[in-house]
């Protein structure tokens, strides 16, 4: 790409002249010219992308510092659009309540694209290529001329930095023209945080591809996050507002509880629910442990191509061949390293462990990556994984969507080409969900959402490929199912494969896709269940009534044959009437099986949802006797301590503990006034995970 | 509605004389009895049905099963009867809940009767029975769920109670819609009025529905049969050509299907006066049906055979060789449907037909024919062919069926 001939440079060129036409392109200026390849096609987009990598990095920073992360988004609007087709100025402000950002790495992080420190390992994280958030501040730069504003505090104690940064495109190098040191920053729940302000030409939009569903979808895969939006509407409106906003956002709510009215739909069932205030929309934290910490990986053989192989033979700090396929790669031992030479080097074992790695050439370097590919390798760990998790899932869209049914499932771990990967799916059904159109799928990698290119994406895939018409939905040929339903998947891996740069759709491997079919049907038989019984149940309902109708009739008849008591005579009857359909009272247990009945005193609706969880009782179990393992997470030896549940923690407080169930079936009816605690022996999901996290959730629970 | 209940019959609780409803003047003292035991069995079945409510248990009533499975043929009487099954009606079974209720509404009517001494029709029953059920009134449904949908329904309600309680229609002080006709060779008295059916100039003395000793006596009879003929357009040719005068019997119709009252009146000439009785139905599985019921009797009626059935009724005519007989016009042929074939073939295979190789013969003849006949095709000859000749003929000859 570095190649540039000028057609009318004289008469010809020749080597000289063209050599002098010859320079290097930095990453910074290709990406300037070529910027759609980073999510900036157009201010709409623009505007998404740049909040989009400010979240995920703060997201991530507070995650690595085991912060449980307050990120504030703030967009203001400067110059509001010409038109409707044209694009205004905005400035958007992202504050976070992360570790902050030493002196000398500000410019680094946000001055240079391509530095950072995610690239360079394998390893679960939101960001892969580290080109974000640099690149919003790049194109803040381009369109506006105005620097990125940072104000960062790594150090509670200390004053915070306050930085502007210019970026000079040509020679991806950083320009400061502010460094000040500041009291400005925010006063965190952490003490440190970071704040990131960037103006730039763009549009803001509502609707499907626009921040507010970003936001949204990012609150339902990280309900560890609080976050609070204040979109350009909001932030503009409310010049008091600006003192509020340099609260942490749980300050701010106290603070601001007063004087606006809070939405009555909050909480009265103590689960933490997404709420829009005059002000700004706040997405409630709904469990408050920070998923785990992953740990990262060595590439493993199968994952590797020649070329990427070469330059790590070629880089390799190790002298010998042995010492570099145990230190480069992971799953190859002593007897796999000696199985491979063997058959590299053919009869004369010219090659073996010992071998210096300098003295291999191509050849025999291109011999021994074929012999490492045949190779049976173990596949890698799967440690490096950190899958949200069912419960977890399930607070997150219990928050985030209105259902009556929610389910959820956690697949194994599993490997495409070498790179380990986990899927997991998720789906609320029901409710107020609109019951005509078809299936909302949200799409998330590494907790990342997906909004675009929806149809390209292998998850968007596995939907349409379910059938979800064994599940009692409609679906027709080729597409999403039609119902009130939302599918949530999510691909955790320490490499996603991207279709392209900006992120938006995962790619077409047949592992993958098998991966999210499973967790998909996983889900989908619990909810066929649900449906059917509640089918059942509003049989029962009717059946009931018609018993209803006609024992009025019977009582009076009898009472004008042979004088009988006709009201103690209706109760009797009724009584029996309600023990004969009492089905459809049952409250049902996630596969569907009755747990139990709603008291006698009122018969539940026949229409939906019959089942009824409350909040105060903990859900957690320890077993009353039904004890039902089902499908989910299972990795098999794995000590049964229940640590995901642990990160999973699903309440702040006893009384507004979320009403999940232990694997992954949420049913909710909030109208009811009377609840029934759904008690299971906690379903066991069993990670190797470090010990701290052991054994502080809530939802542990008994042993199997 | 909440009145108290009692077992004398002619309480003094006055009740709104509903259409239809007879007089009770002209009762008899003896009714009194038989109202007793009707209210008796009545009042028991509900208590039963409180008794099971109030324990908790499914509050059911027997109801004797009326199809053609229960249904027996009983060979030495030459009736059928009703077998032993029974089926249990169920209040906590969906298809059976709004049965059940309507079984104890009219319980309930047919009690109130009794206490007031008055009959109702079938009909009045419906009535009687129907309202709208409370709380299904709503106004988003407009309307609410009626009681009955329509008198078919209330008419089998009140069979199943005939059967479960084993009274007969009259004991629950119901009557039917009047059918069929009368004239003839005889005076009766009918409730307390001398009828002198000689004297029934062109409409004849309409059969009530309720023809039982206590209302119809026999006052002088003089007719030596009786013939009864399917539909009233014969029955007033029988009736125009003063046939019973000339042959000293008795003329009936049914207009179809007869009515239990007149095949109960048949059955009392029958066995009362000892006449015999000769039908005269059209050539189609209809008519042979007909002649079958009076004979032996109905399914859905089965447990009222004895009292109903007249095993030597005969089958006059008219027969499927009558085409060739009487050398009928090609006219009157009219096809068989594939109905009529499978009804035809059907009641072939009843075993009271199975076993009857002259009734075998016929029906199949008229298969063969691949064409049914009515009484009237016998007009196509002379008008009164059928008074004058033709049935004539076959009492001359003894040529009937049996």
């Amino acid at each position: 790409m570095a190649k540039k001939t000028t057609k009318n440079a004289g008469k010809k060129a020749n080597a000289e002249t063209m050599a002098a036409k010859q320079r290097e392109i930095s990453v910074s200026e290709f990406f300037a010219k070529n910027r759609h390849l980073l999510g900036f096609d157009n201010p709409r987009k623009a505007l998404l992308t740049t909040v989009k990598e400010a979240v995920d990095n703060a997201l991530d920073a507070c995650e690595e510092a085991g912060i449980l992360p307050d990120i504030e988004v703030r967009i203001e609007e400067l110059t509001a659009p010409a038109s409707a087709n044209k694009s205004g100025k905005y400035r958007v402000t992202i504050t976070d309540n992360g570790p902050g950002i030493v002196r000398k790495q500000i410019e680094n992080i946000f001055g240079k694209l391509l530095y950072g420190s995610k690239f360079h390992r394998l390893k679960m994280s939101r960001g892969q290529q580290g080109i974000g958030i640099s690149a919003a501040g790049m194109y803040g730069l381009m369109t506006t001329g105005r620097p990125m504003v940072i104000t960062t505090r790594p150090n509670a104690k200390k004053p915070a930095h306050h930085l502007e940064l210019a970026m000079d495109t040509s020679k991806n190098k950083p320009e400061v023209t502010v460094d000040i040191e500041t009291d400005d920053l925010l006063l965190t729940s952490s003490g440190t945080g970071t704040r990131v302000a960037i103006e730039l030409e763009a549009k803001y939009v509502r609707g499907k591809t626009s921040v507010e569903a970003y936001l949204e979808q990012t609150a339902i895969a990280n309900p560890h996050a609080e976050i609070v939006f204040i979109p350009p509407d909001k932030a503009n409106e409310d010049p008091g507002l600006e003192d509020a906003s340099e609260e942490s956002p749980e300050r701010e709510r106290g603070a601001g509880a007063g004087e606006i009215p809070e939405p009555t739909d909050t909480a009265p069932d103590g689960i933490p629910r997404t709420t829009e205030h005059a002000d700004r929309i706040v997405y409630p934290r709904a469990v408050d442990e920070n998923p785990p910490e992953t740990s990262e990986i060595k590439p493993h053989p199968y994952g590797v191509e020649l070329g990427s192989f070469l330059r790590m033979l070629k880089n390799t700090p190790e002298k010998q061949l042995a010492g570099f396929f145990k230190n480069e790669f992971c799953r190859v031992p002593p007897a796999v390293i000696k199985e491979v030479t063997a058959a590299a080097s053919g009869k004369d074992k010219t090659i073996t462990g010992q071998t210096y790695v300098s003295t291999i050439n191509h050849a025999a370097a291109e011999k021994i990556y074929r012999a490492l590919q045949d190779a049976k390798l173990r596949s890698p760990p799967t440690d490096c994984l950190a899958p949200i998790g069912v419960r977890t899932m399930l607070a997150g869209l219990l928050k985030g969507v209105k259902a009556e049914f929610y389910a959820a499932s956690t697949r194994s771990p599993s490997v495409y080409r070498g790179n380990p990967f986990q899927i997991e799916a998720a789906i609320a059904f029901g409710g107020d969900l609109p019951a005509d159109q078809p299936a909302r799928v949200i799409r998330f990698a590494n907790r990342v959402p997906l909004l675009y290119q929806q149809s390209a994406c292998s998850a968007f895939k596995s939907v349409t490929e379910t059938a979800w018409k064994n599940y009692g939905m409609s679906q027709p040929r080729g597409s999403a199912p039609v119902g009130p339903i939302v599918v949530m998947i999510h691909m955790a891996s320490v490499w996603v494969p991207f279709t392209s740069e900006s992120k938006e759709a995962i790619a077409d491997y047949d592992e993958i896709r098998k991966e999210m079919r499973l967790a998909l049907q996983e889900c989908g038989r619990k909810l066929g269940t649900y449906i059917r019984r509640r089918q059942r149940m509003k049989r029962e309902g009717q059946k009931r009534d018609v018993f209803e109708r006609y024992i009025g009739e019977i009582a009076k008849a009898c009472q004008a044959i042979v004088g009988a008591d006709a009201e103690a005579l209706y109760e009797s009857l009724m009584r029996q009437a309600k023990r004969r359909t009492e089905i459809a009272d049952a409250v049902l247990d996630e596969d569907g099986k009755i747990i139990g009945f709603a008291d006698g005193n009122g018969r539940l609706d026949g229409d939906d949802g019959v089942i009824i969880l409350d909040g105060n009782g903990n859900g957690n179990g320890g077993g009353n006797g039904n004890p039902a393992p089902s499908a989910s997470t299972k990795e098999p030896g794995a000590p049964a301590t229940g640590q995901e549940e642990s990160n999973a923690k699903v309440a702040r407080d006893s009384k507004k503990s979320v009403p999940v169930s232990n694997n992954g079936v949420v049913e909710s009816k909030p109208t009811r006034k009377k609840k029934i605690v759904k008690k299971k022996v906690l379903k066991k999901v069993k990670r190797k995970r470090s010990p701290e996290t052991a054994g502080a959730g809530l939802f542990e629970g008994g042993d199997k | 509605m909440a009145k108290q209940t009692t077992k004398k019959p002619a309480s003094k609780t006055t009740k709104k004389a509903q259409s239809g409803s007879t007089a009770t003047a002209s009762r008899r003292p003896d009714w009194a009895k038989r109202d007793a035991k009707t209210a008796k069995s009545i009042q028991g079945l509900t208590s039963s049905i409180v008794k099971s409510a109030m324990s908790g248990d499914e509050p059911t009533v027997e109801v004797p099963t009326r199809s053609p499975a229960n249904t027996n043929w009983d060979e030495d009487a030459g009736i059928l009867r009703m077998g032993e099954a029974k089926q249990q009606r169920q209040l906590f079974n969906l298809g059976q809940a709004r049965k059940f209720m309507q079984t104890l509404l009219h319980g309930q009517g047919i009690n109130e009767l009794i206490d007031a001494g008055k009959t109702l029709s079938l009909r009045g029953m419906y009535y009687k029975g129907l309202h709208t059920i409370q709380g299904t009134q709503t106004k988003a449904r407009g309307s609410g769920e009626k009681t009955f949908d329509d008198q078919t329904e209330s008419d089998g309600i009140l069979e199943d109670i005939e059967v479960s309680l084993g009274s007969l229609r009259e004991e629950l002080n119901i009557y039917a819609k009047k059918r069929g006709s009368m004239v003839g060779n005889i005076t009766i008295i009918d409730s307390g009025d001398e009828i002198d059916c000689r004297r029934m100039g062109s409409g004849g003395y309409s059969i009530p529905s309720i023809v039982e000793p206590d209302i119809i006596q026999f006052k002088k009879c003089d007719a030596k049969f009786v013939l009864h003929v399917e539909k009233d357009t014969v029955w007033g040719r029988f009736n125009e050509d003063k046939f019973w005068q000339k042959h000293n019997c008795i003329l009936t119709e049914g207009s179809g299907q007869p009515t239990r009252g007149v095949r109960r009146l048949l059955h009392r000439f029958n066995k009362e006066l000892g006449l015999p009785i000769y039908c005269l139905l059209d050539c189609d599985p209809w008519g042979h049906y007909i002649y079958s019921v009076i004979k032996q009797g109905s399914i859905s009626l089965a447990f009222e055979s004895e009292r109903l059935a007249i095993p030597d009724a005969k089958f006059m005519g008219i027969r499927a060789k009558d085409y060739e007989r009487c050398s009928l016009s090609d006219d009157v042929q009219i096809a068989l449907n594939d109905r009529d074939i499978k009804r035809a073939k059907q009641i072939m295979d009843y075993p009271w037909f199975a076993e009857n190789a002259q009734w075998k013969r016929e029906i199949k003849k008229m298969l063969s024919n691949g064409f049914k006949m009515e009484v009237e095709s016998l007009i196509t000859k002379d008008i009164s062919y059928v008074t004058e000749t033709y049935v004539p003929e076959r009492l001359e000859a003894e040529d009937w069926l049996e």
